[in-house]
């Protein structure tokens, strides 16, 4: 027996959070908090409901006030937007609790420490909009939601550097969303639908359709900081607090590399060309050694992570080349589910391993005062849990066995290997071993013996604890690899490769 | 070859689009800056209403119509929101454009 009609899921994904957002921006300070954490814990469980119906179900179809396809707008929950929204779901929830703890211990100067629950509740279902939307336009509108709720918290703390990164990256999401929407109105041109099916449907690889498809994925990338397009991502996520940077650095980029990933694999496979596959891998590929590189240069240790998300983008990107073999008249390849599995894990071992490692790194800036990689010694005895949440969100970015970021990498290799595309494994190999250069020249300070005993703030249990369970869970994703696979598998685009049948004529 | 006159004002959007991108990242000040962004969104919504009118028989087409009413209000709420973070970095730093940074 249904308590819940499966197909009305999709919309309380969306409206739960808004609704919290707006009574969380009505209350005064303290409520707002615990409406704030009430509010996640409900999408949590919408979450949980929706990935369970498309485990048991199958995907869900929601039409919007009971309109259909070609006029009215859908909302469609297949497996692949079930995996994204469980992941937003754990990790917002999680960064939440840390959150409520950190703002209890930081200063309000400006009382402008309430207001990251509605921003984060708005990002939130704006996040979860843009997961289940097959619309191109309502996608448009949700990527503004994000866009502008997710620059309002990065300038949360008022300080001069975080607004002047905040206006920076105010600019290049209003470009990219620009570029993003013309694309949208070309396509409206050409076939006079919004649906993605429709569209999809329509479009006959022309030249219009192309140059959409290339606005679009332009406007995405500056979006997404994929090099050379990231100018805006170190600034604006360094200088934000620890918990909205682990929200940026894990969360909002996945929401637009999802979207190009949708695009790419469901609305565009007709227009698609594998030199269009290889030049989004090559922008990768210089995203991950150049992201990486730069890492390692820096001295701040806020600008590392940030750095190293830039490097950790790249490595989503790589799943591009090897998905578009498919459509130069292959049909089917065997490397294509593992291509397209290392892809996306990739996005999920990397929001859990950077949300961890921001929230370890925010609660080394709270002992400590600063956050110069230098004044970080001797960590280890004195913050023993959260120096063992950065080395376990360390170990899954650089893709060492058990972890998520393992299976990513292990995954993308193989694919590389079977689909001859062989010159993308020194880029991943290259790239692992960058990301291990930064990972242990912070743990190496952490390890480091301290001259004289430091003098450390006292750091709430529950900012510890937060950072060390999303450290876990990085790990973790990669031991239970399974039943995400499964869930991923439902009306999965690329499916495991059927054995041929055995004892057949020779 | 007949030229409709839908497709005057969509190769105006593209050129207004060109434009306004070259603005965004060659002006230095914040305000121009804000503006050409402005026009950016300018340029797509001429694009969407000479699109409305392409069939030029038949009445208007509504959706795009609906896409730019939409569209403006989104850009109205990113302006503002643009506008008010500068003023705020203005009054804060006295500073008026990214030099010096990156």
């Amino acid at each position: 027996m249904n308590l819940i009609e499966p197909a009305q899921l999709p919309p309380s994904l969306i409206i739960v959070p808004i609704l919290g957002a707006l009574v969380c921006f009505i209350l005064p300070g303290p409520w707002s908090g615990r409406v704030g954490l009430l509010t996640s814990a409900l999408t949590v469980v919408a979450a949980g409901l929706s990935t369970w119906a498309v485990l048991a179900e199958g995907s869900q179809r929601h039409e919007l006030g009971g309109w259909a396809a070609p006029l009215g707008i859908n909302l469609y929950l297949d497996g692949l937007a079930a995996v994204f929204i469980a992941m937003v779901a754990i990790i917002g929830l999680l960064v939440g609790i840390y959150a409520r703890s950190f703002y209890a211990t930081e200063s309000d100067q400006h009382g402008t420490n309430a207001l990251y629950w509605p921003l984060w509740l708005t990002l939130w279902a704006g996040m979860n909009g843009l997961f289940l939307s097959a619309d191109l336009f309502n996608l448009y509108v949700v990527i503004e939601v994000v866009g502008l709720s997710a620059v309002a918290l990065a300038i949360l703390s008022g300080k001069p550097p975080a607004l002047l990164a905040g206006l920076r990256y105010l600019l290049a999401a209003i470009v990219g969303s620009m570029a993003y929407l013309m694309g949208v109105a070309l396509i409206y041109a050409e076939v006079g639908a919004l649906d993605l099916t429709v569209v999809a449907e329509a479009l006959d690889g022309g030249l219009v359709p192309r140059v959409a498809f290339g606005l679009m994925l332009a406007g995405l990338m500056v979006k997404t900081a994929l090099s050379p397009l990231h100018f805006w991502l170190p600034a604006a996520h360094s200088a934000a607090q620890p918990p909205v940077s682990a929200l940026l650095s894990a969360l909002v980029v996945k929401g637009t590399f999802y979207l190009i990933l949708r695009l790419w694999v469901d609305v565009f496979e007709g227009s698609i060309t594998y030199a269009m596959g290889q030049f989004l891998g090559a922008l990768g590929a210089i995203a991950v050694l150049w992201g990486s590189y730069q890492a390692i240069r820096q001295s701040r240790l806020k600008l590392v992570v940030a750095h190293s998300t830039v490097g950790q983008i790249g490595f989503m990107f790589l799943l591009f080349p090897l998905i578009t073999v498919a459509y130069e008249g292959w049909g089917y390849a065997p490397w294509l589910a593992a291509a397209w599995t290392g892809g996306i894990y990739q996005a999920l071992a990397h929001g859990f391993a950077k949300a961890a490692m921001f929230l370890a790194v925010g609660v080394y800036v709270l002992a400590v005062g600063n956050d110069e990689k230098d004044s970080m010694v001797d960590l280890v005895a004195r913050l023993p849990m959260t120096t063992f949440a950065l080395a376990l969100a360390g170990v899954s970015l650089i893709g060492l066995p058990p972890s998520g970021g393992f299976v990513a990498k292990w995954m993308l290799l193989k694919a590389a290997f079977s689909s001859g595309q062989w010159w993308w494994a020194p880029v991943i190999v290259l790239g692992s071993f960058l990301t291990a250069g930064y990972v242990f020249m912070i743990l190496r300070q952490a390890f480091a013996p301290a001259r004289e005993k430091l003098q450390l703030r006292p750091v709430p249990r529950a900012m510890e604890v937060t950072a060390l369970l999303l450290g876990v869970g990085s790990i973790l994703i990669g031991l239970r690899a399974e039943e995400v696979l499964l869930l991923l598998d439902v009306d999965a685009p690329f499916e495991e490769p059927v054995e041929p049948e055995e004892g057949g004529a020779p | 070859m007949d030229i409709e006159p839908y497709q005057i004002y969509a190769v105006t959007a593209g050129l207004l689009f060109s434009l306004a991108l070259g603005g965004v990242f060659l002006c230095r000040h914040f305000f121009k800056k804000i503006i050409a962004a402005k026009i950016l969104g300018a340029a797509v919504f001429l694009l969407l209403v000479s699109v409305a009118r392409r069939d030029y028989e038949a009445f208007a087409d509504p959706v795009p119509h609906a896409m730019v009413i939409t569209g403006i209000v989104v850009a109205v709420s990113a302006a503002a929101f643009a506008l008010a973070l500068a003023r705020r970095i203005w009054r804060d730093t006295g500073r008026s454009n990214f030099d010096g940074d990156l």
